[in-house]
C-alpha cells in the first residue's frame, strides 16, 4: 500500500529556513539524503521531493479562453507543503513509523514538525 | 541494453526456460542469491543476442552454460577476495586458488519439480508478501526487475532492493534447495498459492488510467498456477486456484465500461465473457470437487463457475451459491465470506434475510473501518426499497475505500439512487 507523507511548514517556515545556521542546514541536508537512501534500500521508496519556496508559487486557473490566468500566492494560507515522500509499505503502522522518523529532520524550532500521512488510492478491487 | 522491440515468442520462451535454468544452476552451486543473478544475466544476454544471431539449437543449454560461466567468475572472485582477506589476516602471501571450471559434461536433465522447489523458496514464510511476490515474479516468472517495478508502480532501484533483501532473508533462513518435508508441505503449498492469488488480484486492477501500462500480472499468475498444476495435478486446491483465476479472468472484457468504470456482475454483457476460459475453469473445478473434500479455493471456484454458467444474471443458481457459501463459512471465519454469504441469502430469501445476517458483523473488529460492510448493506437496503438509507451507506463506504474504481462505483451508485424519480 502506498502512502504520501507530507511535510508542512508554517507560513513563515521558508523565510526562517533561509537563515538557518550552517550546521543545521548541513545536518538537515545530510539527514534528507540518508533518509531517502535508507528508504530505497528498504525497498519502500517511490518518490521523495522538496518543493521550491512559496515565493515562486502561483495560483492558476483557466480563463474564458481556456488560457491560464495566474495569481500571486495564497494570501490566507497558514501552512505550506515543503516536501513529500511517497512510500510503498506493508502496513499503515509502517507508514507512521517512517513519518515519525521524517519529522525528526534537524531544523530550528520547537521540535518535530507534523507530517500528514495520506493513503494513495489504488486501482485494485476485491475479486471475491 | 534492452532489445527492441521484444519478440513476444522469444520472451515467452525465455520466461519458460528461466526456472528450468535456475534449477539446474542452483543444483550445482547451491548459492541461490548468486545463481538467481547469474540466470537473470544470462536471460538478458539471450534477449540481446538471440534476435541478432538466431535462437541457439538448445536454448536451455545455452542459458545454463552462460549462467554457469557467470557463477564460475563469481566464485573465482569470491575466492580471491577471501584469499586476500586471509592473507592480510595472516600476513602471508595470498594463496589464491582459482575455482575449478564447471564440468561441462552432459546437460542436466529437466527436473519437473524445479519450478515447484523454486516457488517454495520464493514464497518462504520468512518473507513478507510484497517480497515474496517480487522474488517469485523474477526467479520463477523470469520477469526483469524493470518489468516488475513497472507493474507495481515503484522505481526500479526500489524493486531491485526489495528483491535483493528477499534473497538475503532466504539465505539467512537457510532453506535448502529441495521440496519441504511432508510435515510442512501443506502449509508451505498454501503460502505459495496465496502469493499466486495476490499476484492475480494485483493484476485484476481496473484497466483505467495509469493501470493501462501495467504488466499483465493476472496472466502471469495464471501461467504460474498452471505450472504448479502440471506438477501437482492431483492437488484439489491447486486446481481450485487455477480454476478460480480462469473463471474470474474470463469476465475481464465485461467488467469495466469504456470510461474504466466498474460494471457489477449482474449488469455485465455476458456475451463478452471468454467462453473458452470458462469451459476450462468449469472442467477443472468439477474434476477437483470429485477428488475429495473441497478446500477454500475449490469452493470459491465452484461459486465462480455457477456465476459463469448463467447466460443471464437472472438465470443464476443462487440457492446453489448460498449452499456453497454456507460450506465455506463453516470452514473459514473470514468476514468477507460472511458478507458474501449474506448477499447470497438475500438473493434467495429476499433482502431482509440478508440484512439480518449482516447484523452480527457490526461488532467484528476486522471489518471496522472497512468499506465492504457498508457497501453490502447499502445494496441490500436499496433492494429492500430503503433508498435514503442506502445512499447514505454507499457514501459512507465510498469514504472508507482506498480503491479508486470502487469509490467511483459507490459514488455513482449513490448519485443514481438519490436522483431517481
Amino acid at each position: 500500500m502506498k502512502y504520501m507523507l507530507m511535510l508542512n511548514t508554517p507560513r513563515d517556515g521558508y523565510t526562517r529556513y533561509m537563515s538557518w545556521p550552517k550546521e543545521v542546514l548541513e545536518a538537515n541536508t545530510a539527514f534528507m539524503i540518508a533518509f531517502s537512501k535508507k528508504l530505497s534500500a528498504a525497498g519502500e521508496l517511490v518518490a521523495a521531493e522538496g518543493l521550491a519556496s512559496p515565493q515562486q508559487a502561483k495560483l492558476v486557473r483557466a480563463g474564458k479562453d481556456g488560457k491560464p490566468i495566474t495569481d500571486g500566492v495564497f494570501p490566507e494560507s497558514k501552512e505550506f507543503l515543503a516536501g513529500y515522500w511517497i512510500v510503498d509499505v506493508e502496513s499503515p503502522e509502517r507508514a507512521y513509523e517512517i513519518a515519525a522518523e521524517a519529522s525528526t529532520a534537524p531544523g530550528v524550532g520547537d521540535g518535530p514538525l507534523w507530517v500528514e500521512v495520506r493513503q494513495i488510492m489504488s486501482g485494485r478491487q476485491d475479486i471475491r | 541494453m534492452t532489445p527492441s522491440p521484444p519478440d513476444p515468442r522469444l520472451e515467452r520462451l525465455l520466461r519458460e526456460l528461466a526456472p528450468q535454468a535456475l534449477g539446474a544452476v542452483v543444483r550445482r552451486y547451491r548459492d541461490f542469491a548468486a545463481c538467481e543473478d547469474a540466470v537473470q544475466e544470462a536471460l538478458i544476454a539471450a534477449a540481446v543476442q538471440w534476435p541478432r544471431d538466431g535462437v541457439p539449437g538448445n536454448p536451455r543449454g545455452w542459458l545454463i552454460q552462460v549462467a554457469l560461466r557467470r557463477m564460475t567468475d563469481h566464485v573465482r572472485s569470491e575466492t580471491a577476495r577471501r584469499g586476500r582477506e586471509a592473507a592480510v589476516a595472516a600476513e602471508t602471501p595470498a594463496a589464491v586458488a582459482p575455482a575449478p571450471p564447471p564440468a561441462l559434461d552432459a546437460e542436466p536433465a529437466i527436473d519437473p519439480d524445479d519450478t515447484l522447489v523454486l516457488l517454495f523458496m520464493c514464497c518462504h514464510p520468512a518473507l513478507s508478501p510484497a517480497a515474496a511476490i517480487a522474488l517469485t515474479l523474477r526467479a520463477v516468472g523470469g520477469l526483469t526487475t524493470a518489468a516488475i517495478a513497472k507493474a507495481f508502480l515503484v522505481p526500479e532501484p526500489t524493486m531491485a532492493q526489495r528483491i535483493s533483501r528477499a534473497k538475503q532473508s532466504i539465505k539467512r533462513s537457510g532453506a535448502p534447495f529441495r521440496l519441504p518435508d511432508a510435515g510442512e508441505r501443506a502449509s508451505r503449498l498454501s503460502a505459495v498459492l496465496h502469493v499466486l492469488y495476490l499476484v492475480f488480484s494485483e493484476g485484476y486492477a481496473a484497466s483505467s488510467g495509469f493501470a493501462l501500462q501495467r504488466t499483465d500480472l493476472s496472466n502471469e499468475a495464471i501461467r504460474l498456477a498452471r505450472a504448479v498444476h502440471d506438477v501437482l495435478p492431483g492437488d484439489g486446491e491447486v486446481a481450485g486456484l487455477l480454476a478460480l483465476m480462469l473463471l474470474t479472468d474470463a469476465r475481464r472484457a465485461a467488467r469495466t465500461g469504456p470510461g474504466g468504470e466498474l460494471i457489477p456482475l449482474d449488469e455485465q454483457d455476458r456475451t463478452l465473457w471468454d467462453a473458452e476460459a470458462i469451459a476450462e475453469g468449469v472442467a477443472l473445478a468439477s474434476a477437483a470437487l470429485r477428488q475429495g473434500p473441497a478446500g477454500e479455493y475449490q469452493l470459491q471456484a465452484a461459486i465462480a463457475a455457477v456465476h459463469d454458467e448463467a447466460a443471464r444474471a437472472e438465470d443464476t443458481d443462487w440457492p446453489q451459491i448460498l449452499a456453497l457459501y454456507g460450506v465455506l463459512k463453516g470452514m473459514s471465519d473470514n468476514p468477507m465470506v460472511a458478507l458474501n454469504h449474506a448477499i447470497a441469502a438475500a438473493m434467495v430469501h429476499g433482502p431482509h434475510a440478508g440484512l439480518e445476517l449482516l447484523a452480527p458483523l457490526d461488532g467484528d473488529e476486522r471489518l471496522r473501518g472497512h468499506h465492504r460492510l457498508d457497501a453490502v448493506r447499502a445494496h441490500l437496503l436499496e433492494r429492500a426499497g430503503s433508498g435514503a438509507a442506502a445512499v447514505a451507506l454507499y457514501r459512507a463506504a465510498a469514504e472508507k475505500t482506498t480503491s479508486l474504481p470502487e469509490r467511483n462505483y459507490l459514488l455513482l451508485r449513490a448519485a443514481r439512487l438519490s436522483e431517481a424519480p
